[in-house]
């Protein structure tokens, strides 16, 4: 997948879960991902976020810690 | 083979059911007791007795034109029709007497007086209602004659006695490619114009002239059935007693003698049908009057659109190549099946267990796709299986099971008959689920309200008898945002059902989502700058749905194909939480499926992340019911989704997929990209019909059969489980479960399957919501809706009853967020997307039969100002460009778009409108965003350099070597 189209994805989660009321929008990305994104994409974006996270929002960042 | 002979009564009553207080009378000396309001007519065949009748069915209005059901009943004077007349308690009726003899004899002789009697050679010979009276009545004479000399015309000699042109006498209209109509016959009983108004509400036929000059004619004068309203439903040529209204097929090749009750394949609704045939040659199709999705009413799809299971372009002999350059080479199924499984091990070795996945079929059966997830899970040995909901209402099962706690829709179709207001958001049902856009329509004429929400001003906006009360023509992409701004009307004007609320949903999380709401920034004259709705509507649309009764909610493609699709779905859901429109006949939330077993392959498994029955494969517990009776380990992370197997693929670690009854190349949206995925791949099965536009970047192609030819199950829009039988052998040899399982066990897998109830038997033992799923159940109560289990061993017509699946609802909070997909001085125009009734899909099916005759090719409509600028004219060529691609085709100038907004189908593959289509999708979901492209318009000579490259290379991909000797 082309890091742009990965970024957006990822941002496009982001933005539902920022809008949602609590404090725990970074688990819930986390758990989407984990819940959705087969293995190698997970590891496309925690290679993104290694190489400094371009383009990325950042709440995809936090979560990528967790997934 | 043997006919299944369902234990329901076919009869046709005479006039409809009524519900009512018990009345009992007496019939011809025998007691019976019916429903108040029941006509004499239907009481009396309640007692085994038929009343002679011709204008008279058990699914119109009584009429009382023929006089044919006169009866004498003691204390009234005359003779009353039986069917226009109500029982009434402790009455005496008589149906046979001398009296009553003499009048139907005499009624039939004028009827048969202006007949051709050329019986033997009519196509409705044997079955004749016309025939059958004659019969019924005793009629041995026809006294009435023309004299000699002319003068006295009728209705059924093109000339008269003295060989005059005979001025009564018309030809007989062949237009419709599947039935005609012959005037010469028709006794103008009215039950084709009954049909026409009160089961479709197409009012396209009327009865011109009076008295003698009395015809059933089709449109305005001029018209033949062709060039009218008439939309081929079939309903008119059911409902005609003689020869006047006949299918083709029947006058080609004899009246069937026998008759096997399916499923239709086509569209969501899932309409029962009886198969009719003589030996293993489909004679007809018949919408069966049981069945309880359609209630005896079908389309011009399941109707009549059948005729590609025959087609000469159907391949019936697996066929290999090397290379997708290569010619194909058509080989015996060993060696396919073979050649098929070797090269997905070998992938497997090279490129590691997750290389390789499959894609279930929407329009396969609930066994076949069970089994091709289960050839992903248990065989291959990952999660790589997804369908085609994926790209259809992969965000209705996301957004309902987040809101409600299940991926379905919560009412049965019957429901719409409560329904007081209806509210059509991002669905075309005329169009996309006719089946069902009728039951509303009718629902519609008897006085309930109609919201319609979509760009495009769809014919239930205005059509005949019908017509919306509020029609929001929304900016495509911005469904978040009107939703949002109707829930801000309710809840900031105290609209809501607070008791509801409070006794079914999670109280706090409503209140922060009522605050939500309640911001002015969701506020109709806020949003409007954004939506283009106008906020004076939106508000009075917000307060009929809020005040009108009960709302119901029904919602298509235009809802789930956006980039916050899941975030629609959930403010849909929010909204009939809001007003309490959960739980009861008449309410709900009901997406409407477009394919027709987008529900079934879903709720079996089919997305990479869930087990069947919607449960994660994350959850120990539930992969341990499965890997106990399968005997394997199930990986326990998610799979790849389609658009994420294309992407792999291009990325170079995806390369074989097992492809069932789905078209990508043509369905998917960036064609580009998919056909980059696709070439990227070494091993790609197709297993279809059809040499599709996917073949063409295939290795291995697998026959597939069609509905006609197995036993199955599909799971319709209402969660119904109805039987799919095998009324004939498969012509390439065998069912596709069976193909499955031969390339299941040529990688070793062991299966031994030999019935599709078997494979049944698995999912319920396996699956809880389908635990009480048997063939034996089903052939019982003709179809069952699930959940069915100990608690609900009939099934379950209507979800969350007394409380949601979850437990409590959850308002979810729905920010409006714009797609990134915009319009600017390159691509001004919003492009959207859709069907039409004549069409299905990707038109694998309908482009191969008469269909074509309504719709040949796609076409651009776009709004007179928007042509006028660019100096487009209706029906010239015209090119269509996003950033994603360009294509070409024809424009059709029409205010049914708003200016700024275009719109196409994509049925054809030489106009491909997903080369159009970007890569953007759904947050939650990937489910493509095909609703909104921005694109620009401009005039063109003919099809563009990819049009013609594309066609070349299809071409050369579907050589066919010749068969060795």
């Amino acid at each position: 997948m082309s890091p742009e189209k990965m970024v957006h994805m990822a941002n496009q989660i982001a933005i539902f879960f920022k809008t949602q009321p609590g404090d725990d929008a970074a688990d819930r990305v986390a758990a989407h991902l984990r819940d959705f994104w087969e293995p190698r994409m997970r590891q496309q974006l925690r290679d993104h976020v290694a190489q400094g996270g371009a383009g990325l929002d950042d709440l995809v960042v936090q979560a990528a810690r967790s997934i | 083979m043997k006919d299944l002979i369902i234990p329901w009564d076919d009869r046709d009553m005479g006039t409809p059911a009524k519900t009512g207080a018990p009345v009992t009378l007496r019939i011809d000396g025998f007691e019976v007791t019916v429903p108040e309001g029941t006509s004499v007519m239907r009481a009396a065949a309640e007692a085994g007795i038929s009343v002679p009748k011709l204008c008279a069915s058990d699914n119109l209005e009584a009429f009382g034109s023929c006089r044919l059901c006169v009866v004498e009943i003691e204390g009234r004077r005359g003779t009353p029709a039986s069917c226009t007349t109500p029982v009434a308690p402790g009455m005496v009726v008589h149906t046979q007497s001398d009296k009553l003899r003499k009048l139907r004899r005499g009624v039939m002789e004028l009827y048969i007086s202006d007949h051709p009697l050329d019986c033997l050679t009519c196509a409705a010979n044997g079955d004749c209602e016309l025939q059958d009276m004659a019969g019924a009545v005793g009629l041995r004479d026809v006294r009435y004659t023309a004299p000699a000399g002319g003068q006295m015309a009728n209705h059924f000699t093109a000339r008269d006695t003295s060989g005059a042109a005979n001025p009564q006498w018309r030809a007989k209209d062949e237009s419709n490619p599947y039935f005609t109509y012959d005037p010469a016959k028709c006794i103008v009983c009215n039950r084709c114009v009954r049909a026409c108004e009160e089961v479709q509400g197409t009012f396209a036929l009327t009865i011109e002239g009076r008295g003698f000059d009395s015809r059933v004619s089709a449109g305005a004068g001029g018209d033949d059935f062709l060039s009218s309203d008439c939309v081929s439903c079939g309903a008119c040529v059911q409902a005609c007693p003689t020869a006047t209204l006949q299918e083709k097929s029947v006058i080609e090749l004899g009246t069937p003698t026998r008759s096997v009750v399916t499923t239709c394949a086509y569209c969501g609704v899932g309409c029962s049908f009886k198969a009719e045939l003589n030996g293993d040659q489909l004679v007809r199709m018949v919408p069966w009057k049981h069945g309880k999705a359609n209630r005896g009413h079908s389309c011009v799809k399941g109707r009549f659109a059948y005729g590609y299971a025959t087609h000469r372009d159907r391949i019936l002999n697996p066929m290999i190549r090397e290379r997708i350059t290569d010619p194909w080479r058509e080989v015996s199924w060993d060696e396919a099946i073979g050649f098929a499984a070797q090269r997905l091990r070998a992938i497997q070795a090279r490129h590691g267990q997750k290389s390789i996945g499959v894609i279930t079929s929407s329009r396969c059966t609930n066994e076949e796709t069970f089994l091709v997830q289960k050839l992903a899970r248990a065989v291959f040995g990952n999660n790589n299986t997804d369908t085609c909901a994926r790209v259809c209402h992969s965000p209705t099962g996301y957004g309902l099971s987040q809101t409600f706690g299940t991926s379905a829709g919560t009412q049965d179709f019957d429901s719409v008959e409560a329904a007081d207001v209806v509210m059509v958001i991002g669905a075309n049902p005329t169009d996309g689920h006719p089946v069902f856009a009728s039951r509303l329509k009718r629902r519609l004429r008897a006085g309930a309200r109609l919201i319609v929400v979509d760009p495009r001003r769809i014919d239930l906006v205005k059509s005949a008898h019908v017509a919306a009360a509020h029609h929001l023509a929304l900016r495509p992409g911005t469904n978040v945002a009107v939703v949002t701004a109707m829930a801000h009307v309710i809840v900031t004007e105290g609209l809501m059902d607070e008791a509801f609320i409070r006794a079914r949903c999670d109280w706090d999380e409503f209140l922060t989502y009522a605050e939500f709401v309640a911001d002015p920034r969701h506020s109709p004259e806020v949003t409007e700058a954004l939506t283009g709705v106008p906020a004076a509507d939106l508000r009075a649309a917000a307060r009929a749905f809020a005040t009108g009764g009960n709302g119901a909610i029904y919602y298509g493609l235009g809802v789930t194909e956006h980039s916050q699709g899941s975030t629609t779905v959930m403010a849909i859901a929010n909204l009939a939480m809001l007003t309490g429109n959960i739980g009861r006949p008449g309410v709900g939330v009901n997406p409407l499926r477009g394919q027709n077993n987008v529900q079934g392959s879903c709720d079996m498994g089919s997305f990479p992340h869930e087990l069947p029955g919607y449960r994660h494969v994350k959850l120990p517990q539930v992969r341990e019911i499965f890997e106990r009776a399968w005997g394997v380990t199930i990986d326990p992370e998610p799979g790849l989704r389609i658009p994420n197997m294309l992407d792999a693929a291009v990325d170079g670690t995806f390369k074989g997929l097992y492809c069932q009854g789905e078209d990508i190349l043509q369905s998917d949206p960036d064609t580009k990209h998919v056909a980059a995925g696709l070439a990227a791949m070494d091993c790609v099965i197709v297993h279809d019909l059809f040499l599709n536009e996917t073949s063409n970047y295939a290795h291995v192609f697998l026959p597939g059969s069609t509905f006609l030819e197995k036993d199955g199950t599909f799971t319709n829009a209402e969660r119904r489980i109805n039987r799919v039988r095998r009324v004939m052998a498969p012509r390439q040899g065998f069912a596709d479960w069976e193909i499955t399982q031969m390339l299941a066990n040529a990688m070793g897998a062991g299966w031994a399957y030999d019935h599709p109830a078997q494979i049944m038997a698995e999912i319920a033992a396996t699956t809880p919501t389908f635990a009480g799923v048997s063939y034996d159940l089903l052939d019982r109560l003709g179809s069952i809706q699930w959940p069915c289990d100990d608690t609900a061993p009939e099934g379950t017509p209507m979800m969350h009853v007394d409380g949601f699946v979850r437990g409590k609802g959850r308002f979810i909070v729905t920010e409006y967020v714009a797609t990134d997909e915009k319009t600017g001085p390159r691509f001004p125009l919003l492009l959207t997307t859709g069907r039409i009734l004549s069409q299905y899909n990707v038109g694998a099916q309908t482009r191969r039969t008469e269909n074509v005759v309504w719709h040949d090719q796609d076409l651009l409509e776009i709004h007179p100002h928007d042509a006028e600028v660019r100096g487009v004219k209706d029906g010239d060529w015209v090119r269509l460009a996003s950033r994603s691609g360009e294509t070409t085709l024809r424009a059709q100038i029409t205010d049914r778009v708003s200016p700024g907004v275009v719109y196409t189908t994509f049925h054809h593959p030489d106009t491909q409108a997903n080369v159009i289509t970007t890569d953007y999708s759904d947050w939650a979901t990937n489910c493509p965003e095909y609703k909104v492209t921005a694109v620009q318009v401009s005039p063109s000579n003919g099809p563009s350099d990819w049009q013609v490259d594309y066609a070349a290379q299809a071409d050369r991909a579907r050589r066919v070597l010749p068969a060795a000797e």
